[in-house]
């Protein structure tokens, strides 16, 4: 149940960053700070991610968008001396809360990373890893689950005939897309990508773009990315991240032809970052 | 002196340190083996070692050199692997962890003799057990167990950082992530780690000394209940190794064919050791291609 007040504060949000409510929100964050021992890398922003939509996050290193990309299934909580203040909503919970279980709370919001990190196993175990660890026992159902992650990941094709192979002989842009199918495999309403195709050549990277852009039909897309060109062409919104400080969250068309900060415009056009 | 000329003395130096190195090893081997190896024979290593007479196997020796090392590797490799999965993924760093490591690497620097002392007031005395092999085994861990302790520690570290937060990512706890991901990617450096340790126990003799004892009881092979002080399967009975049954026969031994007995221990020593590193790299890696589906 959505009060009164969460409504109202919804579209207080909507209209600070500047656009229509039209999707259902799946993230709404709140004065977002983020610390590294004494440092603060992110100041407190508040952003609102809509469900069933790409989203790119864009800056020069170091603003602080990898480390909020990493805040949403708690991977900073790995980093010694890293916390998080604030909130980020998701199903009317706080992420950020003590007393979310993390391991749950990773099925949900599954991350992709910047380097393709299959893990030194067979195809097919690189996707039944999690699901036998989420209790997914029966063959039958474990072949099944394979075969449709990797079909939606756009895999299928390429290795049905060398599923117990060694993920390790893939191609990096495969790789990647085997870890885009095994985060699929868990079912997460949210997935996260950090840079996930800076490392692959051109054709591999078309490859994820296009997969990318089919994805958002099922599922809610965050993607932190250095190339420009890839979240004009994939993305529905955009923030320009600067030192800890969201700048600028708008369509991406509009931020990409008339953006209404000049910093924004500065960094599109490549003049620093 | 022009960086060239540098370059070359330096490839120079390396090139003798390894040459040195390299005839060092194959001159030990080539005098153990030219001596000890007319010695083996199949009744040397079949007949019980005698005390007086000549023509006295290693039989015994033998079977305790392999027994002592099973048990102490039973022992100290799930405490070692432990130690080095808390060290990489549990210690917070700060003073304790700090000084837990330093009492590690003083532990790991300890003269075997001296664990063997250590070995003789605590699993000898203190228990009231006498000689055993499970003392041995006992003293051969604390002996050990640092270095096991370290090299999983950084097996564990090495595996790329990626790995691990790919695997929590998916919604994968902690200890599970720790068995299937970062276990089975240390396991080949903790495999040489472990057989390092293994060619350790399989020579110490200053350790068992005072543990293990110079004894071994007249032993039944057909006997295998463990508690039979007959039996070679009981853990609470002397027994000398064949690295202590070099030392002994050449320090006190009564034996007119001491030189013959000691020249064939070594060489099978030798022996074993390269048979039994041979041995495990080659279960490794099959284990490990296994795992990993790597061909």
């Amino acid at each position: 149940m959505v009060t009164t007040f969460e409504e109202k504060e919804r579209v207080n949000q909507a209209v600070r960053s500047n656009s229509q409510l039209q999707n259902d929100l799946i993230l709404e964050v709140n004065n977002l700070e983020i610390f590294y021992g004494e440092k603060r890398a992110v100041n407190g922003i508040s952003i609102d991610i809509e469900k069933n939509s790409v989203t790119a996050l864009i800056g020069p290193s170091g603003c602080g968008k990898s480390t909020f990309l990493r805040s949403i299934n708690r991977m900073n909580d790995l980093i010694p001396g890293a916390r998080a203040e604030g909130e980020i909503i998701y199903e009317n919970l706080n992420i950020l809360s003590e007393q979310i279980d993390v391991v749950a709370l990773r099925k949900e919001i599954g991350m992709v990373f910047q380097k393709p990190n299959p893990f030194p196993k067979s195809i097919y175990e690189n996707i039944t890893h999690a699901l036998k660890f989420a209790g997914i026992k029966k063959k039958s159902e474990l072949d099944e689950m394979v075969e449709e992650s990797l079909k939606k990941a756009a895999l299928w094709e390429e290795v049905k005939d060398r599923l117990h192979k060694s993920a390790l002989s893939l191609s990096g842009g495969q790789q990647q897309r085997l870890c885009i199918a095994r985060t699929i495999a868990m079912k997460p309403t949210v997935m996260l990508l950090d840079e996930p195709s800076s490392a692959l050549d051109p054709i591999s990277n078309a490859k994820v773009e296009d997969l990318i852009v089919d994805l958002k039909k099922e599922y809610s897309i965050i993607i932190v990315t250095h190339n420009m060109q890839q979240a004009s062409r994939i993305s529905d919104k955009t923030a320009f991240f600067l030192s800890g400080d969201i700048i600028e969250y708008d369509y991406t068309e509009k931020i990409f032809t008339n953006p209404s900060v000049k910093k924004t415009e500065e960094y599109i056009s490549g003049r620093f970052g | 002196m022009n960086s060239k000329t540098a370059d070359r003395i330096a490839t120079g130096v390396f090139i003798t340190i390894a040459i040195i190195i390299i005839s060092i090893l194959v001159g030990l081997f080539y005098y153990i083996l030219v001596n000890g190896l007319k010695h083996i024979s199949l009744e040397f290593l079949t007949t019980p070692s005698s005390n007086v007479r000549a023509g006295g196997g290693i039989r015994d020796q033998l079977f305790n050199s392999f027994y002592i090392l099973f048990i102490t590797m039973l022992i100290a490799l799930p405490l070692g692997i432990g130690g080095g999965i808390y060290m990489a993924e549990y210690a917070k760093p700060g003073k304790i962890t700090d000084m837990v490591r330093s009492c590690i690497e003083v532990l790991a620097s300890l003269p075997s003799i001296v664990i063997g002392m250590f070995g003789l007031l605590m699993f000898v005395n203190l228990t009231g057990w006498g000689y055993t092999i499970l003392g041995g085994a006992l003293a051969l861990t604390v002996f050990n167990l640092p270095v096991i302790v370290r090299v999983s520690e950084d097996a564990i570290r090495a595996v790329p950082r990626e790995l691990k937060e790919g695997s929590l990512a998916l919604g994968i706890t902690k200890w599970h992530t720790i068995k299937t991901v970062l276990l089975p990617s240390a396991f080949p450096s903790i495999l040489t780690g472990a057989i390092l340790a293994a060619g350790r126990v399989f020579g110490e003799a200053a350790a068992l000394l005072f543990t293990a004892g110079l004894s071994t009881p007249r032993l039944d092979y057909a006997n295998w209940n463990p508690f039979s002080p007959q039996s070679p399967l009981n853990i609470f009975r002397p027994a000398e190794t064949l690295a202590v049954h070099i030392w002994s026969v050449n320090t006190q031994g009564l034996i007119p064919d001491v030189e013959e007995v000691s020249n064939g221990s070594a060489a099978v020593l030798v022996l074993s050791v390269l048979v039994f590193n041979l041995l495990a790299r080659w279960i490794g890696s099959m284990i490990h291609k296994k795992a990993t589906a790597s061909k």
